[in-house]
């Protein structure tokens, strides 16, 4: 078993590097995304202003009232209500949140982060304001350069793409073409053939993922607050848990047309829920629990997690377990369902 | 001789269609077999059924006399009508990967020289010529030193110089004493190669046998055939059945050739051009499933 597996193995890496053109565009395009990303957004802030708030009678899903407070019917300033406020509080420190208020009765508080300019007006505008006087904490905290923010999203997408159609499509190439047939004729079984592909693509794209990663912190001297290893755990978890979504979807499927659809009905909602670009925080509460489905989402919660807040394995154990119940539950979906032959 | 694979009343229905309906017939060890029959006979799904490759929808397949089992896939080599391979390896690299997949297997140089492979081992597979190719689909099907090998329609759209070298590796298989399983469109092919054929007709046999007892059994006759401008002015006269053929020639049936020609002689036909010759199988084709052979 191990050696036709170490067989397909060494085969499907030999296809993927002499293809030079899919390689050569998996190493560019995360590359180009970065350095652009970092030019574009390298003049300072988004001019938006973001003011979590936390009310008794509000729940995540309700809009925020000028009922509450008067400092709530602020023009051009986005109000949300969130449940935690201990999850919102280092946003505040990071500058990813301008501030945070707490109405309930027995509290009244306001954060802000001391260094941030955005907390400095939203502060004078609620001293200006009518209703409930609140009391100031404060936070502090170096802003997050947008460009450490979304280089886990770019490499998530880009591991996502990978995974997807690199596995989903050459399955449905291979089954297409009768090479997954002739395979069949031989004694190599089933999950000796999908581990194969697995592993191939999750060496692949490991590799890659790393060398674009270290590359490219050369450069750009990422915020790296946790360790590596944790990181490159979350890298092999959600790396893992791609592979097997795009096996389950090509598990059965023989026209290329089909694949390339349902592929990318999977990953365009993927990369615009799971918070590639921008933070999910105070989107409706139904996108965001569709967020919760997907894989890159937990990738990107884990990963940013440990990068920018330093958190480790026990931190991070509710999207872990998820990347693995995710990993496990298409995997084995997927190897339940393949087919050799077209239908 | 025993059969080495033996199938019993196999079927696989379809909901429109019954593409195989009843076959039963076995393969006697270390012969060439010749599976026979128009497009849509049954020929692919039957073979298909015998490789593993398909599942039977009701009857028994044989290996050695066992149901078929493991042991099966690692004895036997099949060729397809149309495969694939993976992109970007070379023919050696093909070759290495295949052997790795199977318990036994000849040495590569061994292939190399039964298929004759040296003079492109280092191309890319996706890039050789169509009997380059079916020559590296032949020596994959052997990696493994098969007991039976399964070709289908292995030399459909070679050349005639490509066929016949095709027809000599099969040669060389069959020296080996292997059991070899042939489906083809060619009679001439069938009859060089097979020492035994079966033909298939709307998912069934119609006839089994050696080529030459089937054709024994079938015709009695032999074939004149000459150019109608030689029967001009005694064609209705004459007492024979004739065939008009596309290129201006007339076919007539004869069982007793010498008296034919002394009676064609007689009424002062010229007999310059004309050809005598046996049935062939192409013949014994037409005549039981009444097509013309069609690729």
């Amino acid at each position: 078993m191990i050696r036709r597996l170490l067989a397909m193995l060494h085969a499907r890496n030999l296809e993927f590097i002499r293809d030079r053109a899919a390689m050569t565009w998996n190493l560019l395009l995360p590359v180009m995304l970065v350095f652009g990303l970092a030019f574009i957004f390298s003049g300072g802030d988004k001019n938006q202003y973001k003011v979590a708030v936390k009310a008794e009678s509000l729940s995540v899903d309700m809009q925020v009232t000028a009922a509450l407070h008067p400092f709530l019917d602020t023009r051009f300033i986005k109000f949300y209500a969130v449940d935690d406020i201990d999850s919102i509080v280092p946003k505040v420190g990071r500058h990813q949140v301008d501030m945070l208020m707490d109405l309930r009765p027995d509290k009244r508080h306001y954060w802000i982060n001391s260094d941030s300019p955005k907390g400095y007006f939203l502060e004078q505008l609620l001293a200006a304001s009518d209703g409930v006087k609140l009391t100031p904490q404060t936070v502090t905290g170096e802003e997050i350069r947008y460009i450490d923010w979304v280089v886990p999203g770019v490499l998530g997408m880009n591991i996502m793409f990978s995974c997807l159609f690199g596995v989903g499509y050459v399955l449905v190439r291979y089954r297409k073409n009768g090479y997954l047939k002739r395979l069949n004729a031989t004694p190599l079984s089933a999950f000796e053939f999908i581990l194969s592909q697995i592993l191939s693509r999750l060496l692949l794209v490991v590799v890659i993922t790393s060398i674009l990663f270290i590359g490219t912190n050369i450069f750009m001297n990422f915020t790296m607050e946790g360790s590596y290893l944790h990181l490159f755990i979350v890298l092999l978890l959600s790396t893992a848990s791609m592979i097997s979504l795009g096996l389950l979807i090509a598990a059965r499927l023989s026209s290329e047309e089909l694949a390339g659809g349902l592929l990318n009905l999977a990953s365009w909602p993927m990369m615009i829920l799971s918070g590639v670009w921008f933070s999910m925080e105070g989107t409706h509460p139904i996108l965001q629990l569709a967020a919760q489905f997907s894989p890159l989402t937990h990738m990107l919660n884990a990963a940013r997690a440990i990068m920018l807040d330093g958190a480790g394995l026990t931190d991070l154990a509710y999207p872990l377990g998820i990347l693995l119940l995710m990993t496990i539950v298409f995997m084995a979906l997927g190897a339940k369902l393949f087919k050799w032959t077209p239908d | 001789m025993t059969n080495i694979l033996e199938v019993r009343q196999l079927r696989k229905h379809y909901p429109d269609v019954k593409a195989v309906n009843g076959v039963d017939f076995g393969i006697p060890e270390g012969i060439c077999f010749g599976l026979l029959g128009p497009n849509g006979a049954g020929k692919t799904t039957t073979i298909e059924m015998m490789e593993g490759i398909l599942k039977p929808s009701s009857g028994e397949i044989f290996y050695k006399g066992e149901p078929q089992s493991t042991l099966f896939k690692q004895e036997a080599g099949i060729q397809f009508q149309s495969t694939a391979l993976q992109d970007y390896l070379t023919v050696r690299e093909n070759l290495t990967l295949f052997q790795s997949l199977y318990t036994k297997h000849l040495p590569v140089d061994e292939l190399i020289d039964i298929c004759s492979l040296a003079s492109f081992l280092d191309q890319d597979a996706s890039k050789l010529s169509g009997g380059q190719r079916q020559r590296l689909l032949l020596a994959i099907a052997l990696v493994n030193d098969p007991e039976i090998v399964f070709l289908d329609e292995p030399t459909t759209g070679l050349d005639p110089q490509a066929r016949l070298n095709f027809w000599t590796l099969v040669k060389r298989i069959k020296a080996r004493k292997k059991t070899v399983l042939l489906t083809t469109h060619y009679m001439e092919e069938a009859y060089n190669l097979c020492d035994e054929i079966a033909i298939m007709d709307h998912g069934k046999i119609i006839a089994h046998g050696t080529p030459d007892e089937l054709l024994a059994e079938q015709f009695q006759d032999v074939v004149i055939e000459l150019p109608k401008a030689a029967l001009a002015n005694n064609i209705t006269e004459l007492p024979y059945t004739i065939f008009n053929k596309d290129n201006g020639n007339v076919e007539i049936s004869s069982k007793d050739v010498n008296s034919t020609l002394s009676h064609m002689l007689a009424q002062g036909i010229s007999l310059e051009k004309v050809q005598v010759r046996s049935r062939t199988l192409e013949d014994l084709f037409i005549e039981l499933t009444g097509k013309e052979l069609r690729t």
